[in-house]
């Protein structure tokens, strides 16, 4: 069995988990300091991607990065390099697609926090910094956590917009996603239940440690 | 000294206090939502007020007019959370440690577990803390700021029946050492008489003046400072005569024994005033038994006025439970109210 779809399929989550976690937080944080209006607006705009088939999420990232749009032609020009139907335009895609869940699963826990432990930091003299990392990130621990756990796992099995922007050549942009499909098309059944299996054993770790973060959460909140 | 008075909208609730705190312990008394927690947000700069000033021993740390509105980090003001709001990812010695402002943290940090005798639970967490531990490592911490006032936000609501009185006790103790004005705010009249040399009345939003403790419950002049005080019989009253008002709810005339404000709106008893009586006479109010209640060492007894059995037209008396039991009564009981008893409240 070819490994390689699994290792591609890890590195784009990875990469692309790795700026959802400090996007979904830094956005949290500024979104929540806003006043109710706006706030209610790019809470919606920040969400869609949840919702939205992630073919318009690959549709729009076609447009943008497309060899035939500005960017991608300048790219190509300068560089002589194309943005799409490469493995790491995956990135983008599987950016886009998992934000909202760590954006949402981390304002959830800034909101569930006990807003006087943040004044009480500001009281003593801290500053915002001090009191958003030595305060805040610990004791909203478990959320982010979760919130990356759970962008990680989407990614890894993000089919749509994926196959969009990165096509599928084996050994070069296929993913485990694409090759079930690919697999399927093919007829390969059997070497098809293979790649499911694998999809099966790693939602089903990605959903125990959740579980486990929930309750050592809700465990934490019980002792508070 | 404390000078504060803003005012703030917030939908449909309007605050507007305007108050003095000298050194020394002021009560802020007034019933749930009434603002008392928002007053002191806006105090420790938590809540930008829309307008007004707010002076600390000279210094100023809002006015809306002059721009100036400092940040919480620069008011050095101790707020004293309901639930202490200690860092829980943080050991007793972390906290206490990140009250500290400038050098030799260390040194001031044993001092203060010292002095708060937290000795030996430098590094516990705070949930394997009791309530009281919780609290001395709260206020050591806020000490450690060395803030120039302390506002405490109902400190003793987290606990209950032994352990509170035992942790009022504490405090007050520890309050003794602490130089500057603090504010303490409550809906229980007890705590405020207990811990408080002043008091001001916050009613929906609006304050009153500044009141000597012992004043608000010998004689309020308000309605609000009132109930807050305790006092249960509350009639609405007009002035007939210069001495005499009549009660509306209680539908009767009664002798107040001095002068009687012009600006009279209400007039109310406490229930350990209004005693019965079998002679008829000034002040005597004709009753009749409508609810008797046995409390744990005192009867309560609900009386039907002249004025009917409406609202404020009942009559609350508290008696002990023998000498309830010696007066037989069948069903009309007579009250009568000493002239002096009588609270004139003007607003």
């Amino acid at each position: 069995m070819d490994w390689f779809p699994l290792i591609n399929s890890l590195r784009i989550a990875l990469i692309a988990t790795v700026f959802t976690f400090f996007l979904g937080i830094f956005i949290a944080w500024e979104v929540a300091k806003l006043p109710r209006l706006c706030k209610g607006v790019l809470d919606c705009i920040l969400t869609l991607p949840l919702v939205l088939p992630p073919t318009v999420v690959g549709f729009f990232l076609l447009k943008l990065m497309g060899t035939n749009s500005a960017l991608g032609a300048w790219i190509l020009q300068h560089w002589n390099t194309r943005l799409i139907m490469t493995w790491y335009a995956g990135i983008p895609a599987v950016i886009i697609v998992t934000f909202p869940l760590m954006y949402r699963t981390v304002r959830g826990a800034f909101e569930a926090f006990d807003h006087d432990l943040l004044y009480a930091g500001k009281t003593l003299g801290h500053s915002n910094t001090w009191v958003f990392w030595r305060v805040l990130m610990p004791g909203c621990k478990q959320g982010l956590l979760a919130g990356t756990v759970l962008a990680f796992a989407r990614g890894l099995g993000e089919y749509g917009a994926t196959s969009m922007v990165c096509g599928y050549t084996p050994g070069r942009t296929a993913t485990i996603s694409t090759t079930v499909y690919q697999l399927w098309r093919e007829g390969n059944d059997a070497l098809a239940y293979q790649w499911v299996g694998v999809n099966l054993a790693i939602s089903f770790v990605v959903l125990v440690s959740i579980n486990l973060l929930e309750r050592r959460q809700k465990q934490d909140a019980r002792r508070a | 000294m404390l000078e504060v008075k803003i005012k703030k909208r917030l939908g449909a609730f309007h605050l507007n206090v305007d108050f003095k705190a000298e050194q020394g312990v002021t009560g802020l008394l007034g019933a749930s939502g009434c603002g008392k927690s928002m007053t002191l947000k806006c105090i420790a700069g938590i809540v930008r007020p829309d307008e007004g000033r707010i002076v600390l021993d000279g210094r100023v740390l809002f006015d809306s007019e002059q721009h100036i509105d400092l940040p919480p980090q620069q008011r050095r003001v101790g707020y004293f959370f309901q639930n202490y709001a200690l860092f829980p990812n943080m050991t007793v010695e972390g906290n206490i440690a990140a009250g500290v402002r400038g050098s030799q943290k260390k040194a001031r940090v044993r001092e203060l577990i010292h002095a708060f005798y937290l000795e030996g639970m430098e590094k516990k967490r705070p949930n394997q803390l009791s309530g009281g531990q919780q609290q001395r490592v709260a206020l050591a911490r806020i000490l450690a700021s060395e803030p120039q006032v302390l506002l405490l936000d109902e400190p003793f609501s987290a606990l209950d029946g032994y352990l509170r009185w035992q942790v009022e006790l504490e405090l007050s103790d520890l309050l003794k050492t602490f130089s500057g004005t603090v504010l303490f705010v409550s809906h229980s009249r007890d705590e405020v008489y207990r811990q408080c040399a002043d008091v001001c009345v916050l009613n929906n939003g609006r304050s009153e003046s500044v009141l000597p403790v012992q004043q608000l419950f010998d004689a309020p002049t308000t309605l609000a400072a009132c109930l807050l005080s305790g006092c249960k019989n509350i009639s609405r009253a007009k002035k007939t005569a210069p001495t005499k008002i009549f009660a509306e709810d209680w539908n009767v005339t009664l002798e107040a024994g001095r002068e009687v404000p012009d600006t009279i709106r209400h007039i109310g008893v406490r229930a350990h005033y209004i005693v019965p009586t079998y002679e008829s006479g000034e002040n005597v109010i004709p009753c009749a038994v409508e609810r008797v209640v046995e409390e744990v060492f005192s009867t309560v007894v609900m009386l039907k006025t002249p004025g009917g059995d409406k609202g404020y037209s009942r009559l609350r008396i508290e008696l002990p439970k023998q000498q309830w039991q010696d007066l037989h009564v069948t069903g009309n009981l007579s009250v009568a109210i000493a002239p002096k008893d009588i609270l004139l409240l003007t607003e």
